[in-house]
């Protein structure tokens, strides 16, 4: 079981979807660094990402590890959001999972992502949602 | 830097091997090494092994498998970089011989898998990815493999019967390998009407989960010469060690491996060879993409070409570049920790021309190329009869 601070020192990104935008070259990191990739700049302000992208690199996961067993089929994708950040994301609401495609339009919604045994925490995030 | 031969090299058969545990199957493949090298004692012991703390709640090993032989005393250190831990064991030993810290190093790769059930082993497995980025999601390793088949599809027209083609390969090559998991002669249509694990990767696009062990010795160029009696000599000419960004999200191009590019460039450029000077490679096929991505990186095949170039067999036994005479991790099996020093030892055995049914002929320059995660590291080495 994880401990409820590795959960909650995620929040800012998990919740608020807040990055991290280099001050010198302008790059947006998700999650934020403390050494900017690409001009090794150190210094940064606070943003919040966009919610609207489309996918890049879909899958759907028939096997799954453990804690998703109840959730298999699972489409998950790479999805890219509109000032170029991508991140990793489940997507929801699918009736046929399938129909998932790359360039498909999606938004980002705050939902449940998994559970932590039958009396451990809620771990809550961003899936992805079809346009 | 001091030239570098492979003196031994030790494997067991691999599998689901209830029967045995970590420490003994590491210790079979250890003396077969030692056997094989003609020695009973040697500097340092390198073991690489991904996850014993999650695979079997034991770390340490490195000193427990010293002790285990009956060396405690010797200096042991374990190497991890996910599914390249056992290559990074034998880069780790390379180096010790190179520099003259050590004279006599025993190069062991390990993985003890079948002692979880295969959720917690498909959930280990996923820690080779970004835990709070990508596993957190859900995402599992044939997924993450799956979602770069997507984009290669996508972006070259790379088929599903194309990826098919490497595994049917692979299977033929294990048939013919006694140490290898499965021994199965499989057909296009097997691999394309079984399960779907991550679309579009089947199950028969998937390596397995595998109980296994190798070691190999590694000894300085003048001793290797003067204990090799009529056998041929093996040197280490060039290794290359890379790392890419882990998470996929981070990369440019998702149909490209940046880490194996670059330590294939790095070890090239050590070894003083071009792809076009290889005979044989033993590349991480842990899904079929990854064979046909891998052996694009290398410098091959052109990118996008590595689909049709399995398809059209150039990647067989007797094709243009041999791909896997060993079976591949497909085949053969994926003990993660161990491959990396099984794909060194089956290169060495073809370069020794001790390879039996499964020898590539006249083969004197090999290439190992091992890979950690989803392409987040991988290493390159390339060996050369003497």
């Amino acid at each position: 079981m994880e401990s409820p601070a590795r959960s909650w020192r995620e929040y800012p990104q998990r919740y608020r979807l807040e990055a991290a935008k280099c001050t010198k070259c302008g790059k947006v990191l998700y999650p934020p660094r403390v050494v900017c990739p690409a001009c090794h700049g150190r210094e940064f302000e606070t943003v919040t990402l966009p919610r609207d992208g489309h996918v890049v690199a879909p899958t759907v996961v028939r096997v799954p590890p453990t804690g998703f067993e109840e959730e298999t089929p699972l489409p998950i994708a790479v999805v890219e959001l509109s000032n170029g950040v991508r991140l990793m994301v489940q997507v929801a609401d699918m009736a046929d999972p399938m129909e998932l495609k790359i360039g498909d339009p999606v938004h980002l919604e705050f939902r449940k992502i998994q559970q932590d045994g039958e009396a451990g925490l809620l771990f809550y995030g961003h899936k992805a949602v079809r346009d | 830097m001091r030239e570098v031969a492979i003196i031994g090299v030790g494997m067991i058969d691999w599998g689901e091997l209830w029967e045995k545990s970590l420490r003994q199957m590491w210790a079979e493949a250890a003396l077969a090494a030692l056997d094989d090298a003609g020695i009973d004692k040697v500097d340092l012991i390198t073991v690489g092994c991904m996850s014993p703390g999650l695979f079997i709640g034991q770390e340490h090993i490195a000193s427990l498998l010293a002790d285990e032989l009956g060396m405690a005393g010797v200096g042991a250190t374990r190497t991890e970089s996910a599914c390249a831990s056992g290559s990074l064991a034998f880069r780790a030993g390379f180096a010790e011989v190179a520099s003259g810290l050590s004279d006599i190093v025993l190069v062991t790769g390990v993985e003890k898998m079948t002692d979880v059930d295969g959720g917690d082993a498909t959930y280990t497995l996923g820690t080779a990815a970004d835990r709070e980025y990508e596993a957190f999601h859900g995402i599992t390793f044939p997924g993450l493999y799956a979602m770069m088949a997507q984009v290669h599809m996508a972006h070259y027209g790379t088929t599903s019967r194309q990826l098919a083609a490497v595994s049917v390969k692979n299977h033929a090559n294990g048939l013919l390998n006694p140490h290898a998991q499965y021994h199965l002669k499989i057909t296009i249509d097997d691999v394309l009407n079984s399960t779907m694990v991550a679309d579009p990767l089947h199950l028969f696009d998937c390596s397995p989960i595998t109980d296994g062990a190798a070691a190999v010795v590694l000894a300085p160029l003048d001793k290797a010469k003067d204990l090799a009696g009529n056998r041929p000599v093996v040197k280490v000419t060039g290794s290359g060690l890379a790392t890419d960004t882990i998470a996929l999200a981070n990369r440019k191009d998702l149909a490209k491996l940046h880490a194996v590019e670059l330590a294939a460039e790095r070890a090239y450029a050590m070894a003083g060879r071009t792809p076009q000077d290889i005979h044989v490679a033993e590349v991480h096929d842990c899904f079929t993409i990854s064979e046909v991505m891998v052996t694009e990186a290398l410098g091959f095949f052109e990118p996008g070409q590595g689909g049709p170039a399995a398809e059209r067999g150039l990647t067989a036994l007797n094709g243009k570049i041999p791909v896997n005479p060993s079976g591949g991790l497909k085949s053969k099996g994926h003990p993660v920790g161990a491959t990396g020093v099984a794909q060194i030892a089956e290169i060495t055995t073809q370069l020794r021309g001790e390879a039996g049914q499964r020898q590539v002929n006249g083969a004197r320059i090999g290439l190992t190329q091992n890979m950690g995660g989803s392409g987040g590291s991988s290493t390159v080495h390339i060996l050369e009869v003497v």
